[in-house]
Formats: C-alpha cells, sequence, structure tokens
C-alpha cells in the first residue's frame, strides 16, 4: 500500500536515533507539530518541560539500575549487604525520596498551573468572535454566531481526497488569524471530541451541555485534526479541517457565505411546484452526503445498525410516517432529527428515497407538504 | 480429644476428592487457587486474540479484516477479558494459593465462599462471551461499540449485547468483592500466633489494601450500570440530557471505580516483586515501613482522583487543578515503592533466573510507565495526549509491567512450589526475551502515533501513521505468539521436570518454602510459632 522505499529509509533513520536532533522530530511525526497561537505555544511547552524532566529522571533510575545489575551480582561474587536497610540512608529514605520527588512534583505543577490559567480562562472581551461546534454522528457542525453562517463538515471518500483521506473534509472550519476566537462546544447525539494538534487542545462535545475554549492563531495554514472520543461507527470518519486565513480573507469568505445562503434560503422559499426530476437531482447530492454515512450510496444501509431503505417499509409506505421519522428522527438510535434542513430539501430527499434504488412510488413531496407536516 | 476421632480427622482429611467433584465442590484453598489460574490463563488468550485482530486490522491503513463496529467490540472485550477475566482473577488465584501458606493457616477463613466466588466467574465469562456472540445472530441487535469504558449515550443505543455485558459485569464485581472479603477476613484473623500486621509478608499487606479498595468501589460500578440498565429499559434518565440526566455523571461513578482498579491490578503485583527481588538480591526487602505506608498512600490519594481521566469534559478550573496536583501527588508514593525495590537490589548477591528478569523489566519499564502518567497529569498538556495513542502506550507500559508481568515473575517463582518440579529455565528465559521485547515494540511505537495526532479506538487512519502503526502490529504477533511458549513451559512443568526443593529458590524466605514441593493437599493444619 503506501509503504515504499522513503518509508522504510525514514523507519531506518529512526531506528538510528536521528530523531534525537530537535529539528528532525516534529518532521518524523514523533512530537506535535508547530503549534499555531501563543496558548497553543505555552501549551507546547509545558509539554515539552514535564517530557525533559521526566527524561532526565528515567535516565537517573536506568542508571543506577543498570550500575547495580552489572555490579552487584552473584556471578561477580558480590557478596550482599545484609546491613544496607539499616544505614542511616536505610533509615532516613523514606523522608529523603519523597521529598526529592516532591521537588520534581512541584517545579511540574507549578508551570503547569500558570499554562492552566490561561488556557482555561476564555478572555473576557466584548468583539471576541464566537463558533459553537456542534458534533453530529459522523459530521462537524460550524456555527458562528457573529457573522450567522453555518458550515457543515464532512469527511470526503477516498477518491476525492486521495493521500488526505481522513484528513480531509467538504467544508473546512475557516478562521482569521490575529483574533481571540471562542469555541462553544456540544453535541447532537452521542460524545464526540474537537482535536486539531496544532491549536493544542481537545475539548469533548457533550449533548446538554456547553463547553468553552480559545485560541488565537498567529499563523496562516490548514491543520489537520480530528475526533478524539469514540462516537460510534464511523468514530474513525470526522476529520476536522481548520484553515488559517488572513482577516482580509476571511471577510471575504464570510460574504460569500453570506451570499449563497440567502440564494439557498430564496429557492427554498420560493411557490414554485417542483418536478420528480428536479426533486430526485437536489435529492441525490444532499443523500450522499447527509444521510450515505449510515445509510450507504446504495441504500442498503448497515444492518442491524442502519436499516436498508430500499425497500423498506418506511420508505414505500405512507409518506406522513417517512417525513416524521427524518424531522423528528428515531429516539435511542443513530437517527437523529434533520428538523433543521429547510423544506426543500427535506422534500428533495425524501423523494429521492421514494425513487431510488427499486423504490418507485412515484411520491413527489413538494416544501409545502413538509412544512404542513413539521 | 480421643485417639480415634483423631485418626479419623487425620484419614479423611488425607482423602483428597476426585475427578469432578474435587474442582466443581472445592473447599480447599490450592485447589480454588489452580482453578483461578487456570481461568485467567484461558482469558488471557481470549483477551490476547481479541488484541491480534485489532493489531492485525491496524496492520495497514483502510479496512480490510473487521467492521468498524466489530472492531470496537474487539476493543471493548480486549480490556474487559484482561482487566476481569485475567489479570483480577490471575491475581485472586495467586491469593488463594499463597496467602494461607504465607501466614501459617490451614485454609482461608470461609472456604464455601470462596467456592461461590470463583464459580461465579465461569458464569460471568460465559454472559461476557454471549455479549460479543448474540449480535451475529439475527435480531441479536449491534455490536457494543463503546469501549469498555461504556460512556452513555452511545451504551444507551447499543442492543441487547449491552444487557449480557452490564449482568457480566455484576456477577464479576460480586464475585470480586465475596472474594476480597474472604481474604480480609483471613489475613486479619488467622495469621499464625506471633504475626503481627507489620510481620506479615508484603504479598498479604498488598492483598489487604487491594480486597479493601475494591469493597469501596466495585459497588460504585455496579451502581453506575445498573443506572444504565434503567436508562435503557425503564425510561429513567440518569445519564439522558434531554430527560434532565447528566451523560458526565456516569463519567464519574466510572472513573471513581476506574482508577482505583488500576490500583487493584498493580499491587498485587508490587507484592510479588517484594518477594522475588529480595530472594534473587539475597538480601531483606529495603524499607519494609516504607513500602506499607506507601501502599496505603497510593490507596487513598488514588481514591481521590478519578476525574484526570476527564480533563476535557470541562470541569471548572478549581477541580482540573485540584485533580492535577493531587495525581502528580501520586508519584511520591510511587516512587518510594520503585526507589526501595532499586534498593533492594543495590549491594545484594544478584542471579536472574526468570522471576528476577521480570522483575528487573518491571523496575524499568514501570518506571517508564509512570513517568508518562506524571505527563498526563498536566492538565494542560493533557488537553493534547488525551485519548490519543499516547494513552494507549502509556497505560499498557504500566498495566503490562505493573501487573502482568508481576504475575508472570508470581507463577515462575511459585510454579516449583505448587507442582514439586522446577520449570526449563532456558525456554521461560526466552520466552521472557521474547515477551518483553515483543511488547517494547508492541507499544514504544505509540507514543508517536499520539504525538502525531492519531487518536485511539480507530477502525482506519491515515498514510501517515503507517510506519508505527507497521511496527506496532508486528511487535503485537511476537508479543502475543510468546505465550503460547508460556502455556508449553506451564504444562511441560505440571507434568514433571527437575524434583524442587522445599525451598525451591536459595535466597527465598517466609513459612510458604517451609511446607512440601508441592505441599500437602492440607498445611499448617498446627499454626508455626512466628518469633
Amino acid at each position: 500500500m503506501c509503504f515504499n522505499f522513503s518509508t522504510i529509509k525514514k523507519m531506518l533513520l529512526l531506528s538510528l536515533g536521528t530523531f534525537a536532533f530537535g529539528s528532525a522530530w516534529g518532521e518524523l511525526g514523533v512530537n506535535f507539530p508547530t503549534p499555531a497561537g501563543d496558548v497553543a505555544q505555552d501549551i507546547y511547552d509545558i509539554h515539552m518541560l514535564t517530557m525533559k524532566v521526566t527524561t532526565i529522571l528515567l535516565v537517573i533510575v536506568f542508571a543506577i539500575v543498570i550500575y547495580s545489575l552489572y555490579f552487584h551480582r552473584k556471578s561477580r561474587g558480590y557478596q550482599a549487604d545484609q546491613n544496607f536497610h539499616n544505614t542511616w540512608f536505610g533509615n532516613w529514605s523514606w523522608v529523603l525520596v519523597p521529598a526529592l520527588v516532591l521537588g520534581v512534583d512541584f517545579t511540574i505543577a507549578k508551570n503547569a498551573d500558570t499554562v492552566l490559567k490561561t488556557v482555561w480562562e476564555v478572555p473576557k472581551e466584548k468583539d471576541i468572535m464566537d463558533i459553537k461546534v456542534t458534533g453530529h454522528q459522523w459530521w462537524w457542525e460550524f456555527d458562528y454566531l457573529d457573522h450567522g453562517i453555518k458550515v457543515e463538515s464532512r469527511y470526503t471518500p477516498q477518491d476525492q481526497s486521495g493521500d488526505l483521506y481522513l484528513r480531509e473534509v467538504d467544508n473546512r472550519l475557516m478562521l482569521p488569524t490575529g483574533k481571540k476566537i471562542r469555541f462553544l462546544h456540544t453535541s447532537a447525539d452521542v460524545l464526540h471530541a474537537f482535536w486539531v494538534p496544532e491549536l493544542a487542545f481537545k475539548k469533548d462535545a457533550i449533548p446538554g451541555y456547553v463547553t468553552e475554549t480559545w485560541i488565537e492563531l498567529n499563523r496562516e495554514g490548514v491543520f489537520r485534526g480530528q475526533c478524539a472520543e469514540l462516537c460510534g461507527t464511523w468514530h474513525s470518519r470526522m476529520p476536522i479541517v481548520v484553515e488559517s486565513v488572513s482577516e482580509a480573507q476571511f471577510a471575504t469568505w464570510v460574504d460569500g457565505q453570506k451570499v449563497a445562503q440567502q440564494q439557498a434560503l430564496a429557492e427554498a422559499n420560493t411557490d414554485k411546484t417542483w418536478t420528480l426530476d428536479e426533486l430526485k437531482e437536489k435529492g441525490k447530492a444532499l443523500y450522499d452526503t447527509k444521510c450515505a454515512a449510515c445509510h450507504q450510496v446504495t441504500g442498503q444501509g448497515l444492518p442491524p445498525a442502519f436499516p436498508p431503505l430500499a425497500g423498506s417499509k418506511i420508505a414505500t409506505g405512507p409518506i406522513e410516517g417517512h417525513l416524521h421519522i427524518v424531522i423528528n428522527g428515531k429516539p435511542n438510535t443513530a437517527m437523529q432529527p434533520w428538523g433543521t434542513l429547510n423544506d426543500l430539501e427535506i422534500a428533495a430527499i425524501v423523494t429521492y428515497e421514494r425513487n431510488a434504488w427499486g423504490n418507485d412510488t412515484g411520491d413527489v413531496i413538494q416544501p409545502a407538504d413538509v412544512k404542513s407536516a413539521r | 480429644m480421643t485417639t480415634t476421632t483423631m485418626t479419623h480427622d487425620e484419614a479423611h482429611h488425607d482423602h483428597a476428592p476426585t475427578g469432578l467433584k474435587r474442582w466443581l465442590f472445592s473447599t480447599n484453598h490450592k485447589d480454588i487457587g489452580t482453578l483461578y489460574l487456570l481461568f485467567a490463563l484461558t482469558m488471557l488468550f481470549l483477551g490476547g486474540a481479541s488484541a491480534m485482530v485489532i493489531r492485525a486490522e491496524l496492520f495497514l491503513p483502510g479496512i480490510q479484516l473487521v467492521d468498524p463496529d466489530l472492531y470496537n467490540n474487539l476493543v471493548t472485550n480486549h480490556a474487559l477479558l484482561m482487566i476481569f477475566g485475567a489479570v483480577m482473577p490471575a491475581a485472586a488465584g495467586l491469593a488463594n494459593w499463597m496467602i494461607p501458606l504465607m501466614i501459617g493457616a490451614p485454609d482461608m477463613a470461609l472456604p464455601r465462599m470462596n467456592n461461590l466466588s470463583f464459580w461465579i466467574l465461569p458464569a460471568a465469562a460465559t454472559m461476557l462471551i454471549l455479549s460479543f456472540v448474540v449480535p451475529f445472530f439475527p435480531g441479536g441487535g449491534t455490536q457494543i461499540n463503546t469501549g469498555w469504558t461504556l460512556y452513555p449515550p452511545l451504551s444507551i443505543k447499543v442492543g441487547m449485547s449491552m444487557d449480557f455485558l452490564i449482568f457480566a459485569i455484576h456477577l464479576l464485581g460480586i464475585s470480586s468483592i465475596l472474594a476480597s472479603i474472604n481474604i480480609i477476613v483471613t489475613l486479619l484473623n488467622m495469621r499464625a500466633p506471633g504475626m503481627t500486621l507489620m510481620k506479615m509478608p508484603m504479598f498479604c499487606w498488598t492483598w489487604l489494601v487491594t480486597a479493601f479498595l475494591l469493597i469501596l468501589v466495585v459497588p460504585v460500578l455496579a451502581g453506575g450500570v445498573t443506572m444504565l440498565l434503567f436508562d435503557r429499559h425503564f425510561g429513567t434518565s440518569f445519564f439522558d440530557a434531554a430527560g434532565g440526566g447528566d451523560p458526565v455523571l456516569f463519567q464519574h461513578l466510572f472513573w471513581f471505580f476506574g482508577h482505583p482498579e488500576v490500583y487493584i491490578l498493580l499491587l498485587p503485583s508490587i507484592g510479588v516483586l517484594s518477594h522475588v527481588i529480595p530472594t534473587f538480591a539475597r538480601k531483606p526487602l529495603f524499607g519494609y515501613k516504607s513500602m506499607v505506608g506507601a501502599m496505603l498512600a497510593v490507596a487513598t490519594i488514588g481514591m481521590v482522583v478519578w476525574a484526570h481521566h476527564q480533563y476535557t469534559i470541562g470541569m471548572s478550573l478549581g477541580a482540573v487543578t485540584y485533580f492535577m496536583v493531587g495525581t502528580i501527588l501520586i508519584s511520591i508514593p510511587v516512587g518510594l515503592m520503585i526507589f526501595n525495590f532499586i534498593a533492594t537490589m543495590w549491594r545484594g548477591s544478584m542471579t536472574f533466573e526468570t522471576p528476577m528478569l521480570f522483575a528487573v523489566g518491571i523496575v524499568l519499564m514501570f518506571t517508564f510507565g509512570g513517568l508518562s502518567g506524571v505527563m498526563l497529569a498536566v492538565v494542560p498538556a493533557d488537553m493534547q495526549y488525551h485519548d490519543s495513542m499516547f494513552v494507549v502506550a502509556h497505560f499498557h507500559y504500566v498495566l503490562m509491567p505493573g501487573a502482568v508481568f508481576g504475575l508472570f515473575a508470581g507463577v515462575f517463582y511459585w510454579l516449583p512450589k505448587w507442582t514439586g518440579h522446577m520449570y526449563d529455565e532456558k525456554l521461560a528465559k526466552i520466552f521472557f526475551w521474547t515477551n518483553v521485547i515483543g511488547f517494547n515494540i508492541t507499544f514504544f511505537p505509540q507514543h508517536f502515533l499520539g504525538l502525531a495526532g492519531m487518536p485511539r479506538r480507530i477502525v482506519d487512519y491515515n498514510a501517515i501513521f503507517t510506519e508505527f502503526n507497521v511496527l506496532s502490529s508486528i511487535g503485537a504477533m511476537i508479543f502475543g505468539l510468546s505465550h503460547l511458549l508460556l502455556l508449553y513451559i506451564v504444562i511441560k512443568t505440571i507434568r514433571g521436570g527437575k524434583k524442587a526443593k522445599n525451598r525451591s529458590w536459595e535466597g527465598a524466605k517466609g513459612l510458604e518454602w517451609e511446607v512440601g514441593s508441592p505441599p500437602e493437599f492440607h498445611t499448617w493444619t498446627t499454626a508455626p510459632q512466628i518469633k
């Protein structure tokens, strides 16, 4: 597969210990990537500090043990010192050792505490930019609360993402540099966790909770992370891609999003009567992004967790039942309420589902039908 | 007492029951100890097999062998089988065999309860295996895709196999509570005259503390999973935010059990080390009193730092600071334990039979795992490490040396006592080296994977993580297969070998070395006098 000569060379380099030279660490993927913010840098620094302290301790312990293993062995004729535990050292080591460890602990805890305060306490500034991050099975929703725009972010299949498979999404999380940003984390279904190593933090998305984190990006770039809390079948397919851009670029992007959203809204609110083919075309595009992760592009689902839609009772039975389950979801299953979609989108998806994969009901559901079903 | 009844009693005692009845109705601590150990060995292979499927799937990017839900189910089962099936019963097996021999008692204090606490285990294991098997049948519902932490809301959405698992956990819990009560009663009441608590062998001390920990925390887990059961079937909303409940509450209940559980797994092995190292260093344990103190401190602090498994749930600054400082402080007693082991080796006259090889391996590798634990305790840095492969590497470095290698050391140390035969030293050394090297190849690269951004519990990953996963999987195959050698050595030793002396090791001290090898069916019917 992706196992060619260069990767073997990389492993050889590693096994030779070349990675001990600082700069090579990140490049070879054996340490955190370069942080993208000042707070992230503080976190990186405390990571390196504890790692250095613990490495020094480890070397000391290994040195003492190896010395002892070499010299204090019977085969060298070494006689056991039966009174070692009764010397002054033996009598007082129970105080000395904890005191020493306490000193080390104190050094680490003191440094960590300073960083912790900055990380934990979101600056109380009026113009902080708020982004609500909602975890779904298995995609991310980013609400730019100050801009009134919403981004849905899903993994892209291997034929589209290539080498970036599981590290690439359809819509990225766009963020401006040089601005304090507050993330508000929550979940619509099960637990998820937001993790982008360059931002240097992780926060759980918990249904019923809103937790907060903050960042101020200091460089542009594309930073890739993924969901870090087991969230069911496709936990591995929840990448997060942050694109950090200048404030001007960000403003342009926001305007573009607003225009697109207004167009979509306008389209959904026309009184137009849609034809079967129009709805099917729209529906297929929506189904393949929003529904196919569970029910599959083929409509066959992944039973027993995700039932097939091809030939299913709901997708071929009464329209009201079908609309009801799409709008309200099914409790205690992975089927979530899709009521946040607009009438046209739901109409298109339901029409597609009732007319694809051999479900030839011929039903055409209009946005008005959805409205009355809500 | 007349002579006739004496003879009758003696005759009765020498008559060991045979066949199935001997094992089913056994009240003999040695037989029950053997049963525990055999059960643990079986579970070790089941848990190991699931781990090898996991590593085979992760060998290369892409989904080749198992579906995502089956993968997650294997992750769940691996943990539960190893913790509840292998390590805890193995430690209980050692306790059953050795505690009465070490304290000069004729048997455990509550022999019938001893029988019960063992025979609940096969039933629990059956339930556990059913939870895995049921989804393969039509109408069997979905796989348990939650990991052993069973966090809701995900665990509420799983099919009926979750109910099997909940009842399996109840049974396992009952079994360990009964065993713990038995051990506490035995240790507090049946010590030979003159053996004060502070003269008690270290292994007994570690089990006394372990048993108390078990009784304190297992009911909390049982309560947690019962609430889960009620949420699933009886319309309560303990953990459902939509019904006014709190998903995080389950995490607190789980880790209130889960963190002390780490010490439950660890301490019996610390006890084994406290016998193995002095034996092969030929000098007494350094710092017996500080060892007891350190252990009590670990147990006490260990009870109140559970939320360091949940740094990312969004606790207040005050709460995370408390849990961080508490967790870092654990390094003091644990450091003291490690120090005592090193000081026992220092200026000793060491030889390196297999138990000692494992002991030295533990001291080195457990120190490594403990130090990465200090890194994880630091909240800001843990915001990065949390739920990444770094954590997987860390806890395997703690639990494998800290618990499993300690048990291996104990098995090799006492195998001559149990079977009356010396094991094959050469084979055992080969086992040690393949096992330890395989272990390190498996888990050392996982630190790097975590730091590079690979989360744990994912079935598929991007190609940038390939190299270390390949390496890790190769190591895992060596590590996993090496256990077949362990099985062979154990069977070979049971079947025959060089006759073991009563005091099987030159430097061994303690009452257990004064009885026969193998010991008579009933030992210490007259309690020895301790000076």
